[in-house]
Parts: C-alpha cells; sequence; structure tokens
C-alpha cells in the first residue's frame, strides 16, 4: 500500500494538462506537500496513483513584476515570499505572513498555492491575499483564467478549484504605489494544540491624516476568508484617530461571526482580543504609509 | 517507463531506481544507509530530519525522494571531513562538542544541519537570528542556551579561522583531579558526525518489521478477533494473539497487570492495547496487515478520571477494583496543627496528563542467536534484545517471564537512547518483537511511529490536588493536609511509587509539625501513566509552592521570607519522620536565588514581586515568581538500592567500566569514566565505558529516581578503589615493598622508585595469575518504608527557581523572560553535564507550565500527533542561570547527590507566581490558560 504509485515532473503547463488527461488516478498536485504528505502518511488522505509535482513546473515557481502587477506562482516556497524583495515592497502583509507560517525547514518547500489551495479561511498567507485584493489564475485543460481570491473558497476545506481538471496557477496582486502600505499580525495559543488563534491584515492608502482606502481582513471571521466590508467603508474618507478607530471596531464587531473552536479560543476571547490587534496592525501600516516607496 | 534518481549527496553521485511512496529521509536512512539523520516524529514537527537541499534546510521525512532528482543533498555525515582517516569535525560539530549541547543526541544532527545552513547565509547571527532558525528543531533535553552557545562560537570560529572558544563553566567547589572539572561527553563525537547508531539504525540480515494492532477503544471487552486477512498478505510472516502466548500473560514493573495482548473475552483497558501483533518483510506490510486484522468489541462505559473512578457505582476496571493504592502520610496532629494556626488556606489545584516526547520512538529488535553465536540450525537459540530501556536487566526478566523461559535465554543489548525522563521504563516492543523473533527464527524490528509512541507509552499523572495549610501571624507554618487523586490509567506501571512520591512531597521541603496526607492512586481507562522526570513532585509542588504564595500574600510576608523560615535544615523531620542529619541546601539554594534576582533585576526585595510596567507598553507586565523544592536521590521507602559495576584493566593499560545503568542523555556514562579515572589516577579518555548489555555489564538497577550518579558512581567508584587496592597488593608482593610505598598518580604506578605503566602492571598482574578486574556490588545505605517512620531515602536534592514573566493583559500570553534556578546537587562531578541537565530541566517544567497538555476525550486521544502536542522550542526559552549549591552528602561520591529531576521541579510554580505577582490571576490549573488569564482581567475590569 504505497502512499503513492508514479511521480511525476512535469515542466511546464501544458505538460502538467497533459498529465491531467492521461496519468493514472486518482491523481493529487503536490506543492510542498507540507499538509498532503502528512494527510498521506497518516491516513486521511486515501493513497493515490499519480502524484503530480507542480514546483517543477516553470511558469508557477515565478516572482516577477508583470506590467502593474505583481505575480507570484502558486509554488513558490513560502520562505523565498517572506525574504524577496519584490514583496517586502508591494505585499509586506504577506511578506509578514509568510515568515510566521510553520519553522525554516518547512517554510523552504511550502508554498503559498498549497496553502490557500486548502482552503482554510484563516491561514496566514490567505488573510494577507484577502486584504491585499489578489487575483488567481487558475490553469485548465480549456486554459487558463482569472478569478477573485476570494472565490477560491466555497467553505472551511472546500476549495472552488476542480480537483483533478484545475492547477492554481498563481496570484496577480496590483502594485504597490506612494502612501499605500499593508501589515499583517497574529495571536498565537502556545497551550494545548497550539494553532493561531486570530489573524488580521490590512492594506491602505494615506492621505495626509485621512485614510483614502482601506481593506481590512480578520481570520477566521466566517466560513471564507472574510473582509470587514463595512469597516473599510466607514473608514474610507475618515481621518485617522481613536475615535474613528473605536467606531470601525464596534462595526468591525457588529459584522464578524467570531466562532468558539475547542482548545482554541472562544468566540468571547477572539472579540476581546481582536481589539488589540486590530489597532496594532492598522497602526503599523498606517506609519509605513506616511513614506514615499523608492520604486 | 521509469526515471532514474539522480542526486548527489555528500558530493558522491548517485543514480537510484524511484521507490513509489519513498521519502528522502527513507532513501537516505535505508539505501544509502546514511541514518545519521534521524526520525522523531514524521510529521515535520521535530526537525531531527533535517538535511539541506542544494543549501537549504528541509524536513526529509515529508520531501518525496523523486523529488530530489537532479538536486545536491548535504547530511550530517558531510560535514566532517576525513583526511588519511583522520576526522576533522567542523567547527559546528566541534563547538556542539566542546559546550556540552550534546546530550541524548538525537535532535543533533538536525540542529547542526539547520545551524549549518544559517552560518552559510549569515555568518554572524545574533540570537534572535539564530532563534528564528531554530524555531522548528527541537531538543527535549532541551539544552536549547548551550545549543545558541555553540552555534555563536563556531560562527566566530569560522569567521576568524580561530580554534572554537570554549566556555566558560565554574569547576566544583569540591574538586579532585579529575571529577568537578568540566569533562566532555565519551559519546559526543559520533553523536555529532551522526556516526552515533540508535536502535533503529541497525538492520540485520532476514529482519523482519512488526506492527501491533491496537484496540483503539479506551474500554471494551474483545468479543471477537479475526486474523484471517491479515495472515493471507502477501510478505506476512506471523501474525499472533494473545492465544500464542508462551508464559505469563502480564507484564509490568513492579505490579503484573499489563497484559501482553489482550484474549477474547478479556478487558481492553486503553486505547493502546495491543490485540494481535504481525511481523512481515517490510514496514509497509506489516502496517497494511495490521489494519487488516478485525475486532469486535463489547464497548464498556470510560473512566475519564481518578475521582470518577473512586465513585460508586463505576465499572471496575481490574480485579481488584479501580483503587491501585490509598498512600498515607501522619505526622503530628492535624486538629491541635490547625488549631494552633491564624491562617488557614484551602485551594485545589489541577494538572494535566503529559507525554515525555523523548525525540527517539520507542523501538525493539529481537535477534535469534545461537548461545555460541554460530550460523546454520537455530535450535535452542537465545533472543538479544536491541533496545534502549531504562532498565535492561526488568525487559529481561520480563521477557523470560512472558516467553516462559529461563532468564538466561535471553539477552537485552542497550542501544543509545534519544531521550528518556521516565518514559522508557515500562516495556513496550521488547516482549511482541521477541515473541514474533521467537516463531520466526528471523530478527524482528518493531519500530513505533510518534502516533503508536503518543498513544500507548505511559504518562506523567494527571492529579487533583486539595491543599490545607495553616499559619502563625509570624509566618510559621504548622499544620499541611493534602488530599491527592493520580490517575494512573489503564495499568499500575510505576503508580504507586509515582503518587507516594506526590504524596510524601506533597507539604513542600518544610519543617511542618503536623502533616496529613492521603492520595488515591486510581485507575482510568487513559493510557498508563508512570515515571516522568520529577515522578510526582512535579505536580505536587505546583500545588504546595502556590499555596506558598498564597499564604505569603495572606500573611503579607515577602514569599522568599517565609521559605526561609520554614525551609527544611540539618535537624529537621520530614513528613515522613526521617530526621535530616546532613546535606540541605535549601537555605543557601534561598538566599542565593534571591541575590542573583536581586543584581539581575537591580530591584529591591519589595519591589521584586510587584507588576511593573513601561510607559510605552502598559499592556506587557512583569514580575518576579519565586518557588522552592525537594526531591529524594534513590528508590527508598525501604527498596534495596543497589547497583554493580565492574573495572576492568586491560593490557593497552586502559580501563574498562561497566554497568547495565542507563546512558539516556543525562551524562551517566561521562560521570562513570570521571569517578574510574579519578580513582585510578589516570586521564579520562584512558577509560571506555560500557552501559545497558545484560550478558556483559552486571545489573545497575532502574534508571530512575535520579539516583545513577549515587548508586552506580558509588559501584564504579568501589570497584576502581577494589581494583586499585588489588594492585597494590599484587605490587607490594612482587616488589617486595610496603603498600604505602606505593602511589598512583598522572596514569603511572610508583613502586618504591620503579615508575610503572597500566600496560605494565596488567603484565606484572597477569604474570602472577591475577585477572585485574573487579566487580563491586554498591549498596546505598538502607530505608524505611512509608510510615515505619525512620529514612524513608538516603538523600534528598534541594532546588529552589525564581522566573521573570512578562504577562500581556490584552491576550493573556505570557513569556518567561529570566528563569534562576539553583540546586544543591551534594557536588558537582561534572559540571558541564550538570548545566545541561539544568537547562533542560527548567525548559521541560516551563513546558510543563505554559504549553504541554496530553488531551484525552472520553478515553480516545487527542494529542495523538507531535503537531498537537507543544513541546517548547528554542523561541519560548529565557534566559537561564544555573547556580550549583554543593552541600555534599558523606555517602554519595564524592558527596554527590542526584540532580536529573530536581532541576525542573520548582520551574512551574516559579512562573505561575509570578503570573499571579504580574496580573493578579492565580494559576491552580496546569497548563497555564491565556484566554483565562485574559478574561479574568477583562472581568475584573469590567471590560
Amino acid at each position: 500500500m504505497n502512499l503513492w504509485q508514479n511521480f511525476i515532473r512535469p515542466k511546464n503547463l501544458s505538460e502538467a494538462m497533459d498529465a491531467f488527461a492521461r496519468a493514472a488516478r486518482p491523481l493529487v498536485p503536490i506543492a510542498g506537500g507540507t499538509d498532503l504528505m502528512l494527510d498521506l502518511e497518516q491516513g486521511r488522505h486515501e493513497p493515490v496513483q499519480t502524484l503530480l509535482d507542480v514546483t517543477s513546473i516553470a511558469e508557477m515557481t515565478l516572482l516577477e513584476v508583470r506590467g502593474n502587477e505583481l505575480f507570484i506562482g502558486a509554488a513558490v516556497p513560502v520562505n523565498r515570499i517572506s525574504l524577496d524583495p519584490l514583496i517586502a515592497t508591494h505585499a509586506q502583509a504577506l511578506a509578514e505572513a509568510a515568515a510566521l507560517i510553520a519553522g525554516p525547514q518547512v517554510r523552504n518547500v511550502a508554498t503559498l498555492g498549497g496553502n490557500v489551495a486548502h482552503a482554510l479561511p484563516a491561514a496566514d498567507g490567505t488573510i494577507a491575499l484577502t486584504a491585499l485584493n489578489a487575483e488567481a489564475e487558475i490553469a485548465g485543460i480549456t486554459g487558463t483564467h482569472r478569478i477573485p481570491f476570494q472565490e477560491l473558497f466555497l467553505g472551511p476545506g472546500k476549495s472552488s478549484l476542480k480537483h483533478g481538471e484545475e492547477l492554481l496557477v498563481g496570484f496577480h496582486l496590483p502594485l504597490t504605489n506612494n502612501h499605500q502600505a499593508s501589515c499583517f499580525k497574529r495571536i498565537m495559543r502556545p497551550q494545548g494544540v497550539a494553532l493561531p488563534i486570530i489573524n488580521c491584515a490590512v492594506w491602505l492608502e494615506r492621505e495626509n491624516d485621512k485614510v483614502n482606502q482601506i481593506r481590512i481582513a480578520v481570520g477566521p471571521g466566517a466560513s471564507t476568508p472574510w473582509r470587514a466590508a463595512e469597516a473599510e467603508k466607514f473608514l474610507a474618507g475618515k481621518s485617522m484617530n481613536d475615535e474613528t478607530i473605536n467606531a470601525a471596531l464596534e462595526i468591525l464587531l457588529a459584522q464578524i461571526g467570531f466562532r468558539s473552536s475547542a482548545r482554541r479560543a472562544s468566540a468571547d476571547y477572539r472579540r476581546h482580543i481582536v481589539d488589540g490587534l486590530f489597532r496594532d496592525v492598522i497602526q503599523s501600516a498606517w506609519e509605513r504609509a506616511v513614506l514615499t516607496l523608492k520604486l | 517507463m521509469k526515471n532514474k534518481i539522480s542526486l548527489t549527496v555528500n558530493n558522491i553521485q548517485y543514480s537510484l531506481d524511484p521507490i513509489p511512496g519513498e521519502t528522502l529521509a527513507d532513501l537516505l536512512r535505508n539505501r544509502l544507509r546514511l541514518t545519521g539523520t534521524k526520525i522523531g516524529c514524521g510529521e515535520a514537527e521535530c526537525g531531527a530530519c533535517t538535511v539541506l537541499v542544494d543549501g537549504e534546510p528541509i524536513m526529509s521525512c515529508i520531501y518525496p525522494a523523486e523529488r530530489a532528482d537532479g538536486k545536491n543533498i548535504t547530511t550530517i555525515e558531510g560535514l566532517a571531513q576525513r583526511v588519511h582517516e583522520v576526522m576533522k569535525l567542523h567547527p559546528l560539530q566541534e563547538a556542539f562538542v566542546e559546550h556540552g549541547a550534546v546530550q541524548c543526541g538525537f535532535c543533533i544532527p538536525g540542529q547542526i544541519m539547520t545551524a549549518y545552513a544559517l552560518l552559510k547565509r549569515n555568518p554572524n547571527p545574533n540570537s534572535d537570528e539564530i532563534r528564528f532558525a531554530l524555531k522548528d528543531t527541537l531538543c527535549r533535553c532541551a539544552g536549547y542556551p548551550t545549543i545558541e552557545n555553540a552555534i555563536i562560537a563556531a560562527a566566530e570560529s569560522l569567521r576568524t579561522g580561530e580554534p572554537v572558544k570554549l566556555p566558560n563553566i565554574p569547576d566544583s567547589i569540591h574538586t579532585h583531579n579529575v571529577v568537578g572539572h568540566t569533562h566532555l561527553r565519551p559519546d559526543a563525537i559520533e553523536k555529532v558526525t551522526g556516526d552515533a547508531i540508535y536502535t533503529d539504525d541497525l538492520v540485520f540480515d532476514g529482519m523482519l518489521y512488526a506492527k501491533a494492532r491496537r484496540a483503539m477503544v479506551p474500554h471494551a471487552i474483545l468479543k471477537k478477533l479475526d486474523i484471517t486477512k491479515a495472515k493471507a498478505l502477501k510478505g506476512v510472516v506471523a501474525v499472533l494473539t494473545a492465544d500464542d502466548i508462551p508464559g505469563e500473560h502480564n507484564h509490568g514493573l513492579v505490579i503484573f497487570d499489563w497484559p501482553t495482548m489482550i484474549g477474547i473475552g478479556e478487558r481492553v483497558r486503553y486505547v493502546g492495547d495491543a490485540l494481535a501483533i504481525v511481523a512481515a518483510e517490510s514496514q509497509q506490510i506489516a502496517e497494511q496487515a495490521s489494519a487488516l486484522i478485525e475486532a469486535e468489541f463489547d464497548l464498556q462505559p470510560v473512566i475519564t478520571n481518578p475521582v470518577q473512578a473512586r465513585q460508586a457505582g463505576q465499572p471496575q476496571l481490574h480485579p481488584n477494583g479501580n483503587l491501585l493504592k490509598h498512600i498515607k502520610v501522619r505526622k503530628g496532629d492535624m486538629d491541635k496543627g490547625f488549631a494552633e494556626a491564624d491562617v488557614i488556606l484551602e485551594h485545589t489545584f489541577h494538572t494535566p496528563i503529559t507525554d515525555h516526547a523523548f525525540l527517539e520512538p520507542e523501538c525493539s529488535i529481537a535477534v535469534p542467536v545461537k548461545p555460541d553465536r554460530s550460523s546454520g540450525d537455530l535450535s535452542g537459540f537465545r533472543l538479544e534484545i536491541y533496545v534502549g530501556s531504562q532498565i535492561p536487566y526488568q525487559d529481561k526478566t520480563q521477557v523470560a517471564r512472558v516467553m516462559g523461559w529461563d532468564e538466561s535465554r535471553v539477552r537485552v543489548v542497550g542501544q543509545l537512547m534519544g531521550g528518556g525522563f521516565g518514559g522508557k521504563e515500562d516495556v513496550m516492543g521488547q516482549i511482541h518483537s521477541a515473541m514474533l523473533a521467537n516463531v520466526t527464527g528471523r530478527p524482528v524490528k518493531l519500530l513505533f511511529d510518534r502516533h503508536e509512541s503518543l498513544l500507548v507509552h505511559p504518562k506523567r499523572h494527571a492529579t487533583q490536588i486539595r491543599v490545607k495549610i495553616g499559619a502563625k501571624k509570624n509566618g510559621r507554618i504548622v499544620a499541611c493536609e493534602s488530599e491527592l487523586y493520580g490517575d494512573t490509567g489503564a495499568y499500575a506501571s510505576l503508580g504507586e511509587k509515582v503518587m507516594t512520591r506526590a504524596t510524601t512531597h506533597s507539604a513542600g521541603p518544610y519543617d511542618i509539625k503536623h502533616v496529613r496526607a492521603d492520595c488515591y492512586a486510581m485507575y482510568t481507562n487513559n493510557p498508563p501513566a508512570g515515571a516522568f522526570r520529577g515522578f510526582g513532585v512535579t505536580q505536587s509542588a505546583f500545588a504546595v509552592e502556590s499555596m506558598m504564595d498564597m499564604l505569603a500574600e495572606k500573611l503579607n510576608i515577602e514569599p522568599v521570607e517565609l521559605r526561609r523560615m520554614n525551609a527544611l535544615h540539618v535537624g529537621s523531620i520530614t513528613n515522613t519522620g526521617q530526621e535530616l542529619k546532613e546535606s540541605v541546601g535549601l537555605t543557601e539554594c534561598i538566599d542565593r536565588v534571591e541575590g542573583e534576582m536581586l543584581k539581575v533585576s537591580g530591584l529591591s526585595k519589595v519591589e521584586l514581586f510587584k507588576p511593573r510596567v513601561t510607559l510605552d507598553t502598559p499592556h506587557l507586565v512583569r514580575s518576579w515568581g519565586f518557588a522552592a523544592a525537594y526531591k529524594n536521590t534513590g528508590l527508598g521507602g525501604g527498596a534495596p538500592d543497589i547497583s554493580g559495576a565492574d573495572v576492568e584493566l586491560y593490557e593497552d593499560g586502559t580501563f574498562q567500566v561497566r554497568s547495565s545503568s542507563a546512558e539516556m542523555g543525562q551524562g551517566l556514562v561521562s560521570v562513570m569514566r570521571m569517578i574510574v579515572a579519578e580513582e585510578m589516577s589516570v586521564a579520562p579518555d584512558k577509560v571506555r565505558v560500557l552501559v545497558m548489555d545484560t550478558d556483559l555489564t552486571p545489573n545497575g538497577g532502574p534508571t530512575t529516581a535520579s539516583r545513577q550518579t549515587y548508586v552506580t558512581g558509588n559501584a564504579s567508584r568501589y570497584a576502581a578503589k577494589t581494583l586499585r587496592d588489588e594492585i597494590t597488593g599484587s605490587m607490594a608482593e612482587k616488589y617486595d615493598v610496603k603498600p604505602e610505598q606505593i602511589k598512583f598518580k598522572d596514569g603511572i604506578v610508583h613502586v618504591n622508585g620503579t615508575s610503572l605503566t597500566y600496560a605494565d602492571v596488567y603484565k606484572e598482574m597477569k604474570g602472577m595469575g591475577k585477572n585485574p578486574c573487579v566487580r563491586y556490588e554498591y549498596e546505598a545505605p538502607k530505608t524505611q518504608p512509608l510510615g515505619t517512620g525512620g529514612d524513608m531515602h538516603f538523600a534528598f536534592s534541594f532546588g529552589v527557581q525564581a522566573a521573570e514573566v512578562e504577562v500581556n493583559t490584552q491576550t493573556g500570553e505570557v513569556r518567561v523572560l529570566k528563569v534562576i534556578a539553583a540546586n544543591d546537587v551534594g557536588m558537582a562531578v561534572n559540571p558541564l553535564g550538570l548545566r545541561g541537565q539544568v537547562e533542560g530541566g527548567v525548559m521541560m517544567g516551563l513546558g510543563n507550565a505554559l504549553t504541554e497538555e496530553f488531551i484525552m476525550d472520553n478515553g480516545y486521544v487527542v494529542t495523538d500527533h507531535l503537531a498537537r502536542y507543544r513541546v517548547p522550542g528554542i523561541m519560548l526559552t529565557p534566559e537561564i542561570t544555573a547556580i550549583i549549591v554543593e552541600h555534599p552528602t558523606a555517602e554519595g561520591p564524592y558527596g554527590a547527590k542526584g540532580v536529573g529531576e530536581i532541576c525542573s521541579i520548582p520551574t512551574t510554580p516559579a512562573i505561575t507566581n509570578a503570573i499571579y505577582n504580574a496580573v493578579g490571576v492565580r494559576i491552580d490549573k496546569t497548563p497555564v490558560d491565556q484566554e483565562m488569564i485574559a478574561r479574568e482581567i477583562w472581568e475584573r475590569e469590567g471590560k
């Protein structure tokens, strides 16, 4: 009972699509494998005939500026994301989230695509990408197409990607301009099962002491990645001060669906600690946005 | 048509056929036999399997081998350079050895490879950068501060080309020629090069692989068991059930209540009970076959905790019911005591099950061999059991008992152990592999994966402890009453002994006139609980030391002062009626920790335990906490405490010292070597150490109760002394001089003007028909059983710790910033090894306080993977200051007593007391729950 029979390493997307058409099924794409390998080894995933290694697909390991967008291949290891200067410039929140995912040895193989493809609504990379207004590029046998990032998520652990037919190729992010910045932070609970209990990413554009635009993502806020849409609307055009932040927080709390998760955190606790976290993240993004970028 | 995997490993190119489902770790270990890469968890949690792929560290246990095609791999075996047969260590390896960063050694390849990658990228890393890089590379011996220092020293050496700078470790205040000075481990070099062999690294010709089918239900009667499908699977060689047990069905350490396998109609008492065992041609087939075994159960109601177990109307798990033992401590008159008290406090505390999480999972290999070790027909074979065990002679007895054999047919060949901490005292796979080797006539390896290790082996007892304490206004404690419930799980293991220690120590290291303690050690349907560093005292010290701070607050007395005025001292009578006649360094420990606290903090005595904040971070509150403890050295309670050692002089003038005592990373082999070197007046490298082989080494007894430095240290010492006396006698006779004229100095025996090397001495003795080999069986001073008064233990170690914490009042998060630990160890035989024990003990205590909880859900294990059981890593490591206090005990070797446990015991209450001092939240249940802290604060503040 081998966990897999064939391990194939397509060099490009067309080889991968070819494999989708021909390779023995069941077939599962594997990126870093830091979750999938455990699922296979621990029996949560049935053994498969074919593992299709996406880290060998050239298009999926690119990290580059394309026009007015940043492209991040789904198979780029998160460690590279945490260190790459392009990410540090255009997606600080993502750099910060990537640096917090697991430990260095795992980060060297784990990928952003894998982090997202599991469709967990509050994964660190996912929350950062949500605030950064990413789009996902998907390849299928009929070609590639783009969808808004959040449309990848149908529910906890449920991705809209068609299994065994589609690959998540990468993410497109708008470039960061002057007076725009982002930030990501999270709070852990080291006891027991030791998982992050809440995380938050904010992207904003600043004009002197005024918020021009803002995007706020908080996890776990719903069964799919959640944005504080009402709080965002409220803050747009407002001056940044304690009063507006307090009001925004109130709106956020009224809208968010925190739940209690056994052995991690109660909804109560999350409602309580989001206060400090939100202030902290928005404050950091705000301070960063004062700077003029050296582009 | 499959492609080959072409890869370069340590500069050697390989082209290999892919094997479906193979990981890089398997390829390296099984096909290239590069066994320096270790598997601690198989789930990318521990980092022991770290290798470099194209220069970047990765976890090889979840890295598909086929992905390594075209890659350049570096493993631990690739760092040292072998030039003309001489090994030149990499500076990292050298620094790990010299700084004493190597203990059990199992994590070391991962630590060094991770650090190696860091230094390639960053030649001058600071502490934060090192911690960030080593975040997920766990060390359960937990010498994190030393690992960090070793990396810094190696980095400097690499930058400057200068030799690795040595650590500054103060000597003992009672130094001799060898003992009392820092000394390197004899096994350190092989542990940093990857050459060290642990049980799973061994392979025998024709070896089969075994797997046990576990019940996976917590309480049931086994109705049916169908092994036909498993037997029919291709590659399966044997499937055995309870019907196939040749001898006694049960095993156990003190009480034989643990079935080797559960038979039809018999009771399953926990999820880890074995129903059947399989031997097959590969690990995969064995696992597949085990999954094909079908069991039917009549499920029974589950007993989830010891309080429930004692209630009426509960199912009875064992023939004598659910009570393993009611343990009683009685001293003085409680009514009188509480009547005298001005203040009485009472509180109940809870501690959870915790797991040792030694990084090396259990592995046993049983090998049938002919008595003369010849090949061919196996008739009359013996079984050799290769295993890392804390009690090799007990393994031998237990295997023979279940096999129905004379013990002489079993030999336990102890292997290097990747940590034990009490968790490798009970038999795990030893009997099962023996049974399978017996029926197949082939070597059988039984390796637990981390999941099975977590499910099956005995844990630390969960407890409920109620303490009622009474004191005079001036702070004198006059009465202490406690009631303990201990969850010993499905089987006794060492439960009775552990809970006895919890009970006798439950009033703390204090001189109290009236003491009463009742403990109920109860069977439940949880995994068995047994020995775990601290042996019950970890739990009761948390309770009583929390009470001490509550009392200090109530009486408005400084917590340090309250402990000082009640501290046990020479002349005190313990709770069990033992007069302490010597070696009570508690007050000095208290004084020195207080002094250090004042020094490093710059605060006054009053300020130490008050909350402190800085203006820009008012939500981060700091404070110190304080706790004291004591812990017996040795078995005590009337059990004969015996260890044997051989010391032999060889033809080349070197010595070997042998004892079947366990080296599990704690450093006993260094202690034995140093002691023999001391007594024979030779350099330590002239002494080799052999441990844990029941054919070749005399019984050293169990490695438990912080006893080995004392008992095997003494056995080694007296064996060496006796040998020296024999040499003296022989040389006096031979050279016709008085024995007093024979001197031993610097490896030379001076016989009235003639200088003999030990090689000469060997020749002379052999010429006289004498064998220069001595066996000494040392018996520690007699002790008395609990309840009879008198000396229950022959020595106690004392420990005091202070912890500085920072609590986030918004989130309840707790950070431990500093720990100061003073331990009265009698005498520091090897100060370097001692430091490793103290740092590791503190970290294990910190894990116990802040992160570790083995979670059960109605008899089922929730924390069944390492990912769910949080062992503290380097990121949580505080600054640890180790203070050694040396009040020698006359009978100990050079005055030494135990240290292995005491250094871990006060950490938890020191931390929880500090949390209270910072934010006023009393922790009465471990591990600390940050949500509970935050909630108490926001409720108090009416938010």
